[in-house]
């Protein structure tokens, strides 16, 4: 498999975002896959491969009425489908399969045929962790960054300019949730949720979803978008509980997965036009910035506060606005994804001029795991 | 309020549990590599010997990193600290400060602590931390 042997042929979200009480999660699945066939021009007899997470794939492809020949369920977090990527675009490339589905859809805030959410008390998790207050997302992805502050002398204040600049570029997006502009005074003033973490610190909750069609590059050329090719990919995971995170100031999973990315896809640093990475969390965009080597370790603050991922800044991030303001319904990584395309295909309503080389950074669970995608506008 | 969520011991946490029901933190080490390893398995994670021995700990921690929940959670009256520990033996583990005022201005990283356990059933004492009040 070289870089660029695989395209994206086929990206949409879900026709509606945001709440969407009126849907169930099986069907914000489906909402996505024949949004993304029409994109495509795609029939459902051309698809012969589905991967999802969240449902298990049986349920999505007996749903949309599929038959496939290669099947991924693989379920790590949010960043499952930059796995998903990865996996169908070795899979296209042995010849399992040549067509391969995606899909997104969760009922993160309606909950309608949404499937339970409970740590196991037998597991690991539910033993050294769970007994100890933990109450989701908030209370686990948030708990290294004190000691991130600390090791390398960034502020509170620096930390609110991530949500700051991200709510610039959701202003540029029709569909974003959150558009009004804040300051960093507005996100200090925020509800405290744990504390260093305040509301607008913390990532949106949402329903919603996005699905991405994968074939071969050969057969790209004859689709009605143009192709986004992928380039490199890589993932890793790391551990399921928060306090064995190995290093609290920076994710094994982003650096084994974002190294792969780059080995695999050939680019340098600066080749990357546009970047996208997985923002759950005011820290996420920080972390990512420094474990994917943009910069060094303890700059990501400095390098967000000092606008170079903003608007007209020299390293766009998070053009979408992100899990913090555009939408997050529990496992966002799929937006992410949905964005770089958009991007790449040079159709996003944040339109970043003349992007060729795209990164895109996704994590699952607390820093549990990673998923690296490189997207380019040409077989590389 | 409801309670808080309780662990249910598999075979290979056992000992664990029943030390922290005896007042003793237990830890294990790899008897071939010396790495000292929570939480609990049969085997080493750095080196893959099955030959492992259950130690005491010394109870004795600092204070890595935390945040202080403000909203409602079984069990606890919000504002509380979910804390993450660093034992002198090196592994580190998740716990709640207590017997110290859940403030920014009193949780100090780095802040030395001991272990206290908390009984919450027959057979469930839980870890928790205070501020060290036995010289080190």
């Amino acid at each position: 498999m070289k870089p660029g042997d695989i395209a994206i042929v086929g990206a949409a979200e879900t026709t509606d975002l945001g709440v969407i009480p009126h849907m169930s999660q099986i069907q914000l699945h489906a909402d996505c896959a024949l949004n993304a066939m029409r994109d495509a021009g795609l029939k459902l007899s051309d698809i012969d491969g589905i991967a999802c997470a969240g449902e298990v794939p049986t349920n999505v492809a007996h749903y949309l009425g599929l038959v496939p020949k290669w099947v991924d369920g693989t379920a790590v977090g949010g960043c499952s489908f930059m796995l998903h990527v990865r996996h169908a675009t070795a899979a296209i490339s042995a010849g399992l399969c040549k067509t391969v589905l995606i899909t997104h859809g969760e009922s993160g805030k309606s909950r309608i045929g949404a499937l339970p959410r409970s740590i196991p008390p037998a597991t690991l998790q539910g033993q050294f962790e769970a007994p100890f207050g933990i109450m989701g997302t908030p209370t686990m992805f948030t708990i290294p960054v004190l000691r991130y502050l600390k090791t390398y002398g960034v502020t509170q204040e620096q930390l609110a300019m991530v949500a700051v600049v991200q709510r610039e570029w959701a202003a540029k997006n029709p569909r974003a949730m959150m558009k009004h502009p804040i300051t960093v005074s507005d996100v200090l003033n925020s509800r405290m949720i744990a504390y260093p973490f305040r509301l607008f610190m913390c990532c949106l909750v949402t329903d919603g979803g996005g699905a991405l069609i994968l074939t071969s590059a050969d057969r790209a050329k004859d689709f009605p978008q143009k192709p986004v090719y992928i380039l490199g990919t890589g993932e890793s995971v790391e551990s399921p509980m928060i306090s064995q995170m190995e290093d609290f100031t920076s994710s094994r999973a982003f650096r084994v997965a974002g190294k792969q990315a780059f080995a695999s896809s050939g680019i340098k640093h600066s080749d990357v036009d546009h970047l996208m990475i997985y923002d759950a969390f005011a820290h996420l965009p920080i972390y990512g910035l420094e474990d994917l080597g943009f910069v060094g370790r303890g700059e990501g603050a400095a390098f967000i506060a000092e606008r170079n991922t903003a608007p007209g800044g020299k390293l766009p991030l998070n053009t979408n606005g992100g899990g913090l303001s555009y939408t997050h319904t529990g496992m966002y990584g799929m937006f992410a994804l949905q964005e770089t395309v958009r991007q790449v295909r040079g159709t996003a309503p944040a339109q970043v001029k003349d992007v060729q080389v795209a990164v895109c950074h996704g994590v699952g669970g607390m820093f549990s795991a990673s998923g690296t995608i490189v997207m380019a506008d040409r077989r590389g | 309020m409801t309670e808080r969520p309780l662990p249910a011991i598999t075979p290979e946490t056992r000992h664990f549990w029943d030390g922290a029901r005896s007042g003793e933190l237990r830890l294990q080490k790899c008897d071939a590599c010396s790495h000292v390893y929570f939480p609990p398995r049969p085997f080493c994670p750095k080196c893959a010997s099955r030959e492992v021995s259950v130690f005491r700990a010394s109870g004795r921690a600092s204070l890595y990193s935390y945040v202080i929940h403000h909203r409602a959670a079984p069990g606890f009256t919000p504002p509380y600290s979910i804390a993450v520990v660093e034992l002198e033996e090196g592994p580190r583990m998740m716990t709640n400060i207590i017997d110290v005022a859940q403030t920014p201005e009193a949780l100090q990283l780095d802040m030395p602590l001991e272990v206290v356990f908390q009984p919450m059933s027959d057979e469930i004492s839980l870890p928790l931390f205070r501020p060290a009040r036995s010289a080190a």
